[in-house]
C-alpha cells in the first residue's frame, strides 16, 4: 500500500463575516498518496483556497484534522512547512530583490547552507529559463518570468509535496502550457507529489490524474478526469433536421433504440442524444434513421467535458462562473 | 534527493536569514537610506539656524539624529504591508522560518540605515561647529539601536493589523508621528511650556531617549537621565517586540 501523503478528517473552516457563519470548508475528509497529480476544480468560491491554506498551515481548521507529509498541521505546523513547497496566488519573490537573491534566502529559510542555495539557485535559475533576469529586480519582470521564479522559489528545497494555488491565472496561453510541462516534468522526475488548485476546465483535465470536484465547501466528485466524465456525462449526439416538424417526429421513433439508455432531448430543429459510447453509435443510427426516412441535415458527436459533469453534478457550468469572474476582475 | 536538502534552523540562523535578506535591497541601494532623510535634512538646513545661541548645535543634532530614526523606522511597515500585497510575505509564513524571528530580522535590519543616517548627520554639521564626544555618542547609538528595534517592531505590527488596508498604516503612522516628534521636545525645548505639556511629555518615552542622546553626544556619560533613556528603549524593544510576535503569530 502507498503512504499518504495528505491525510483529513472532518475537516472544516469557518469565517464569520459581520454576524454570519459561513461554512467554507465542510468536514472534508481527503486521501492523497506519495506521487500523485491531484486537481482541485471548483468555481470562485468553492473552498479550494481555504483548503489549501489550512493544509500549508496558513489557516488554523475551524475542527477536524488533517496530517500532511506525516505531520498534524495544528500541533506540528514548522515540521510541516519544512517538508512542503507552496506556490501561491502571488509572487513569492518580492518586488524590491533580485531573483536570485531571494532564491538564496529561501534556500536558507529551509536551513540549506549557503553554498547548496546558491548551487541549488543556480540549478532552477536555468532549468526554468531565468538566466537572463535572474539578476534584475523583481519588480522589472515580465508576468511570465515572475511566474516562473515564483515556481523555483516553490522548488528550491526540492519538497516532496508541492502546494500549486491557481497557478496558471493572468498566463498567457504559451506561458500556461510551458507552467503545466513544468509541472510534469516534476512529477515523472521527481516523484513529487503535486496538489493544485484551478478553474480551468481544461487544465485539470490534461495535466492532473484525480480531479477532486469542490463545491459550497464539500468534495462532490473525486476521480480520474476520464472516469469523472464516464461517470457524470455521457457523449453527445446532436442530429440536425430541416425543421422542427421533422425533428418531433423523430422523438420517441424505434429507429432511436440503438442509442439505447440514451438521454433524449428536443430543441427546435435539434436532437440531442446523451450516451456513452456516442461515436459508435453516431453510424449506426444514422443509418437506422436514413432507413425510416428521417432525414438527417447534419450530425455533430462531441466527447463530454468536465464543465459537462460539473453541471450535471450541480445543474451549473463552471464556465459561467468562471466568466463572471473575469468579467469583475 | 527529496529532503536531503532540509534542515533544522535554530532562531538565530533565522533571524540571520531575514536580517539579511531585508538588508539586501539597502545594500544594493546605498541611497535609499537618505530617501528618508530628507525631512530631517531639511529641518537641519532650514529650522536650525533659527535656534538662538551659538552652541545650538550642540542642541539640537542629537535630537535631528533621533528624529531621522523616527521618520525611517516608523515607516518601515511599509515595506511589509507591500509584501503582505504581493505574496512574498505568504510565501515566508509557510516556510519553517519561526515567527519571533520573522520580526527580529526585520526589526534588526532597522539599525544598519539609523547608523548610516547619523554618520551622515554628524558628518554634515561638523563643518558648522557641531563636536561629537566619541564614546559618548557610541553609547548613544546603543540606546538608539534598542529604540529602533522596539519602532521597527511596532511599525510592522502595525503593517500586519492593516493588512489590506494601507490608508489605515499611514493614518496611523502620520497621526502619531507629529504628537510624538514636538511632545518629545526635539524641535524647541519642553522646560519652558506649560505644565499640561510638560505631563504628557512625561509619557513619552521617546522625550527619555532624546534627553538622552542629547547628553551623551555631548559627553556626559554617568547620568541618571541616560539610564532613563535606556530603560524607555530596552520598554519600547520589549512592548515592540511582544506585540510583533503576537501579531506575526496570528497572520
Amino acid at each position: 500500500m502507498t503512504e499518504a501523503m495528505i491525510e483529513t478528517s472532518g475537516l472544516t473552516r469557518h469565517f464569520t463575516v459581520r454576524t454570519e457563519t459561513v461554512e467554507a470548508v465542510k468536514g472534508l475528509d481527503l486521501r492523497v498518496d506519495t506521487g500523485e497529480l491531484v486537481a482541485l476544480l471548483g468555481p470562485n468560491g468553492a473552498g479550494k483556497s481555504t483548503t489549501l491554506r489550512m493544509l500549508t498551515t496558513l489557516l488554523a481548521p475551524t475542527s477536524g484534522t488533517a496530517r500532511v507529509a506525516g505531520f498534524d498541521v495544528r500541533t506540528q505546523q514548522r515540521e510541516v512547512r519544512g517538508h512542503i513547497g507552496y506556490i501561491g496566488q502571488g509572487n513569492g519573490a518580492g518586488h524590491s530583490q533580485r531573483g536570485r537573491d531571494e532564491l538564496v534566502s529561501q534556500g536558507r529559510a529551509y536551513g540549506m547552507t549557503a553554498s547548496a542555495a546558491r548551487a541549488r539557485a543556480d540549478e532552477l535559475v536555468e532549468s526554468l529559463d531565468l538566466s537572463a533576469v535572474a539578476d534584475r529586480v523583481v519588480s522589472k519582470l515580465s508576468g511570465g518570468q515572475r511566474r516562473r521564479l515564483d515556481i523555483a522559489m516553490g522548488l528550491i528545497h526540492a519538497p516532496a509535496l508541492l502546494f500549486l494555488d491557481e497557478p496558471s491565472t493572468g498566463l498567457d496561453p504559451q506561458n500556461r502550457a510551458n507552467l503545466q510541462e513544468h509541472i510534469q516534468r516534476l512529477r515523472a522526475d521527481h516523484g513529487t507529489t503535486i496538489v493544485l488548485t484551478t478553474h480551468y476546465l481544461d487544465e485539470a483535465d490534461s495535466l492532473a490524474e484525480r480531479v477532486i470536484v469542490i463545491d459550497h465547501g464539500s468534495i462532490i466528485a473525486d476521480n480520474t478526469p476520464a472516469r469523472l466524465k464516464a461517470e457524470h456525462a455521457g457523449d453527445r449526439i446532436t442530429l440536425t433536421f430541416d425543421n422542427a416538424t421533422q425533428a418531433a417526429r423523430v422523438i420517441g421513433h424505434h429507429a432511436l433504440g440503438i442509442a439505447e439508455g440514451a438521454q433524449v432531448s428536443q430543441s427546435g430543429a435539434q436532437v440531442v442524444l446523451e450516451v456513452p459510447g456516442g461515436a459508435q453509435i453516431a453510424p449506426k443510427l444514422l443509418r437506422a434513421l436514413d432507413d425510416a426516412l428521417l432525414e438527417v441535415a447534419s450530425v455533430e458527436v462531441t466527447r463530454p467535458t468536465l464543465d459537462d459533469v460539473f453541471l450535471t453534478l450541480t445543474g451549473r457550468s463552471l464556465r459561467e462562473d468562471v466568466s463572471l469572474k473575469e468579467k469583475k476582475a | 534527493m527529496t529532503t536531503a536538502l532540509v534542515a533544522k534552523t535554530g532562531i538565530v540562523a533565522d533571524t540571520l536569514t531575514v536580517f539579511s535578506r531585508e538588508l539586501r535591497p539597502v545594500l544594493r541601494n546605498p541611497f535609499s537610506v537618505i530617501f528618508t532623510m530628507v525631512q530631517p535634512l531639511f529641518f537641519l538646513a532650514l529650522f536650525a539656524p533659527l535656534l538662538p545661541g551659538d552652541s545650538s548645535l550642540q542642541w539640537f543634532v542629537p535630537g535631528i539624529v533621533v528624529m531621522s530614526c523616527l521618520f525611517g523606522t516608523s515607516m518601515t511597515g511599509s515595506n511589509l504591508l507591500y509584501e503582505m500585497q504581493t505574496g512574498s510575505h505568504e510565501r515566508m509564513l509557510v516556510s519553517p522560518l519561526r515567527r519571533p524571528a520573522l520580526i527580529m530580522g526585520r526589526a534588526l535590519k532597522e539599525i544598519v540605515p539609523m547608523l548610516a543616517q547619523t554618520v551622515l548627520l554628524v558628518l554634515v554639521t561638523m563643518p558648522f561647529g557641531f563636536t561629537l564626544n566619541v564614546g559618548g555618542a557610541a553609547i548613544g547609538l546603543v540606546i538608539l539601536a534598542i529604540f529602533c528595534v522596539g519602532l521597527g517592531a511596532l511599525s510592522y505590527t502595525l503593517a500586519l493589523a492593516s493588512k489590506d488596508q494601507e490608508w489605515m498604516f499611514w493614518g496611523v503612522q502620520q497621526t502619531l508621528l507629529f504628537p510624538l516628534l514636538l511632545l518629545a521636545g526635539m524641535m524647541l525645548p519642553i522646560d519652558n511650556g506649560p505644565q499640561w505639556l510638560q505631563t504628557m511629555a512625561k509619557f513619552n518615552p521617546l522625550t527619555y531617549v532624546v534627553d538622552a542622546e542629547r547628553l551623551l553626544f555631548n559627553g556626559t556619560i554617568a547620568s541618571g537621565t541616560v539610564l532613563a533613556g535606556l530603560a524607555a528603549a530596552v520598554v519600547v524593544a520589549a512592548l515592540g517586540l511582544f506585540v510583533g510576535t503576537r501579531a506575526m503569530r496570528k497572520a
